[in-house]
């Protein structure tokens, strides 16, 4: 049934649908209404979940661990600083192998504080071992939550659903929330691959030395490539139940692109409009979207991009002495392809500055009208200061 | 009745709390106790806020604004810069909200406390999470509603006794203050001011936006508070010694809740076993400052 819930909700109503035993979360804008909805839905017996208030992101995520471990299935939801707390227990989880699923609103870092939109928070956990998967509205969302907690359960690892903050968290949207039945029949109850058990006892996370510790980290890396090979499959079955299926990329008017823009989250929409309105005036612009960053789906990255003469990607985003993280990303991606077309960088949108289809505007004809890229990372809209 | 205070004002008007906030309330004595020579450590909490954004600030002494679990361990690292400095007049005060101490700032200040670090550190206690918009912490009093204690989820818990933990450290000095006893609070800051070592106060600051109560009345509960034996008015030192400051009326504590929008869902029956639950620490307070009940 189509209802108009904000994309907060969108989460707390997949949360709801995902049967998830135990919750465990720390209030922080803007990740707050999630955990009051949340709240809600135990306080009035729609999910049967208990719900821990803990002290801190660091306890929650700890707590999800203990949960996790114990065969439950768990969900924790953070922004900004909160995840950044939370660092030493990502790696935790993916290492334990443990499928936590966390909604991330993206937030701006201090100092300054600052509670709007901004990606670098979320980026700077990409070598956690968690699997990221980043949302554009409150439909994939919903949809997103409910696949997160298959991939992470297929092949044992935490899962990331990434969300903007305010332009996507806090934004009303029709949303298509699915019946229960519906939702069971996608999403099958927890299964856990191994468990604390006084009937079966094993010790986990003990010493290990360097005679096994590589292996067990390479099979993690073994588990980030299923949850690449296996991603298309999952979304195969939700597009038969659901009717509707994302991609870990979306390729908009590629195939005979001149420059392709590559947008992810809430960036992405306004730039369906630019691109709909350059390509009405004859321009051959393509835009891609990409959904899935851990793991990064290179193939598909390589194959929708490669043909074009110049990409042009918008990072939400920075890492200061390098650039742009998603440049930086799709770059790499590119490297090892003769003849790859240039990447030009651009930042724009930081601490929660609107990226307007001028904006957007501007990032294609710049990118059109240059020759090669002016610098590794273009500003969009500096202020003089 | 003559306010026994100064006139020096060390915050400018224009802040931008709430109507009626004790925050900003109890800040302002604060200062006037404490004067101009000091470093304030600002843990993120209503306060992050009401200081003013970038580029004012609504006070008048050096403010660092710091991580949210961290207002222990900046202070501790300010006061070892000074000592390094040779600077021994300014007063390093960490400013925190209830959720920044008891809970995700217990550790720091734990930490801090144990080491004896000369600093004061000042809760200020709003009883919620109000920064992000009113979630519970473990200083949400038993029979509260917050948005993560909700409907028939309200807070069955009793709120932490924050003072009797700092106690426990043996903290040279540890008070509770009130916003509707300016005097009393000025003479404890000023007091944890003379004093070498770690000193804690506790500050009872009412919130009209999370406590859906009048701004009007945040003076009037904060009194009540004092004068129901919710809140008594306390300080102890080296973690032994204990002097209740104020004997209060000991009016029954219904009238305090039926006040707040917070507690309307409270039956006369959660009433009584709140009455008897004051009763108890009241009656353990006494028997620590070796005093008996009036
Ligand atoms: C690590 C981290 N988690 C969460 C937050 C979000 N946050 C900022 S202030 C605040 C609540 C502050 O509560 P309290 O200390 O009681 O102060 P109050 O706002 O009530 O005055 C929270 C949860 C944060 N800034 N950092
Ligand atoms: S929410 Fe409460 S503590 Fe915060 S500024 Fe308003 S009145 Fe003050
Ligand atoms: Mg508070």
């Amino acid at each position: 049934m189509k209802r108009v819930v904000e994309g907060s909700q969108a989460v707390a109503e997949a949360v709801r649908l995902a049967r998830v035993g135990v919750i465990s979360a720390y209030p922080i804008t803007p990740q707050t209404h999630i955990v009051e909805f949340l709240s809600e839905y135990c306080a009035n017996g729609s999910l049967k979940a208990r719900f821990m208030r803990v002290e801190s992101e660091h306890s929650a995520l700890a707590a999800l661990i203990g949960t996790a471990s114990t065969g439950v299935r768990a969900f924790t939801a953070t922004s900004g600083q909160g995840l950044a707390l939370m660092h030493e227990l990502l790696h935790w989880t993916s290492g334990a192998r443990l499928p936590i699923v966390m909604a991330e609103v993206n937030r701006a870092l201090a100092p300054g504080w600052n509670i709007w939109v901004d990606q670098t928070d979320s980026l700077a956990q990409r070598d956690t071992g968690w699997i990221q998967l980043y949302c554009e509205n409150g439909q994939e969302v919903l949809d997103t939550v409910l696949q997160a907690y298959r991939l992470g359960e297929l092949v044992n690892l935490p899962v990331m659903v990434v969300l903007d903050a305010f332009f996507l968290s806090h934004t009303y949207e029709p949303v298509d929330v699915p019946e229960q039945e519906t939702v069971d029949s996608f999403l099958p109850p927890y299964e856990p691959k191994f468990q604390l058990d006084p009937k079966d006892p094993c010790a986990f996370g003990s010493l290990v030395t360097p005679n096994i510790y590589m292996e067990m980290r390479h099979s993690i890396a073994q588990a980030m490539d299923d949850a690449l090979r296996c991603f298309p499959y999952i979304e195969d079955e939700f597009e038969k139940i659901f009717d509707r299926r994302y991609g870990t990329v979306e390729a908009l008017y590629c195939d005979d692109a001149d420059i392709i823009l590559v947008t992810t989250g809430t960036i992405t929409s306004t730039s369906r409009q630019v691109v709909n309105e350059l390509r009405a005036e004859g321009e051959k612009v393509g835009l891609m979207k990409l959904k899935l960053f851990r793991p990064f789906p290179v193939h598909h990255v390589r194959s929708v991009l490669i043909s074009a003469k110049k990409i042009a990607v918008i990072d939400r985003n920075f890492s200061f002495g390098a650039g742009g993280i998603f440049a930086q990303e799709i770059r790499a991606a590119l490297c090892n392809e003769p003849g790859h077309p240039p990447v030009y960088g651009y930042i724009a949108g930081i601490g929660g500055r609107d990226v307007t289809t001028d904006v957007i505007g501007e990032i294609y004809r710049r990118t059109k009208n240059s020759e090669a890229p002016e610098a590794e990372s273009i500003w969009m809209g500096l202020q003089e200061v | 009745m003559e306010l026994m205070v100064h006139d020096q004002e060390y915050m400018s008007s224009g802040h931008v709390g709430c109507p009626g906030c004790g925050a900003a309330i109890a800040m302002r004595f604060l200062l006037k106790a404490l004067g101009d020579k000091i470093i304030i450590i600002l843990p993120a909490c209503c306060w992050s806020v009401i200081a003013g954004p970038y580029p004012q600030s609504t006070l008048h002494v050096p403010v660092i604004h710091s991580a949210f679990e961290t207002g222990g361990a900046v202070a501790s690292g300010v006061k070892a810069a000074l000592d390094m400095k040779g600077d021994k007049e300014t007063t390093v005060v960490t400013w925190a909200g209830d959720g920044g101490t008891f809970d995700i700032g217990f550790q720091a200040l734990s930490g801090a406390v144990e080491r004896n670090e000369d600093f004061i550190y000042v809760c200020y206690d709003n009883e919620a999470y109000m920064n992000t918009g009113i979630q519970r912490s473990s200083s949400t009093p038993y029979g509260a509603w917050t948005t993560t204690t909700p409907g028939d989820e309200w807070k069955r818990l009793r709120k932490k006794n924050i003072v009797e933990a700092l106690v426990a450290h043996r903290i040279p000095y540890a008070a509770t203050a009130n916003i509707a006893f300016p005097e009393d609070l000025v003479r404890k800051a000023k007091k944890a001011q003379s004093i070498t070592g770690s000193k804690f106060l506790h500050i009872y600051a009412s919130c009209p936006t999370g406590w859906r109560i009048a701004s009007e009345l945040s003076i009037k509960i904060a009194r009540m508070a004092v004068q129901t034996n919710i809140f008594p008015l306390y300080e102890v030192e080296d973690g032994v010694k204990y002097t209740i400051n104020y004997r209060p009326k000991e009016y029954p504590v219904s009238e305090y809740f039926k006040l707040q929008g917070r507690f309307q869902h409270l039956t006369e029956e959660d009433l009584e076993h709140i009455q008897k639950m004051v009763d108890e620490d009241w009656a353990l307070l006494l028997r620590k400052a070796g005093e008996h009940p009036s």
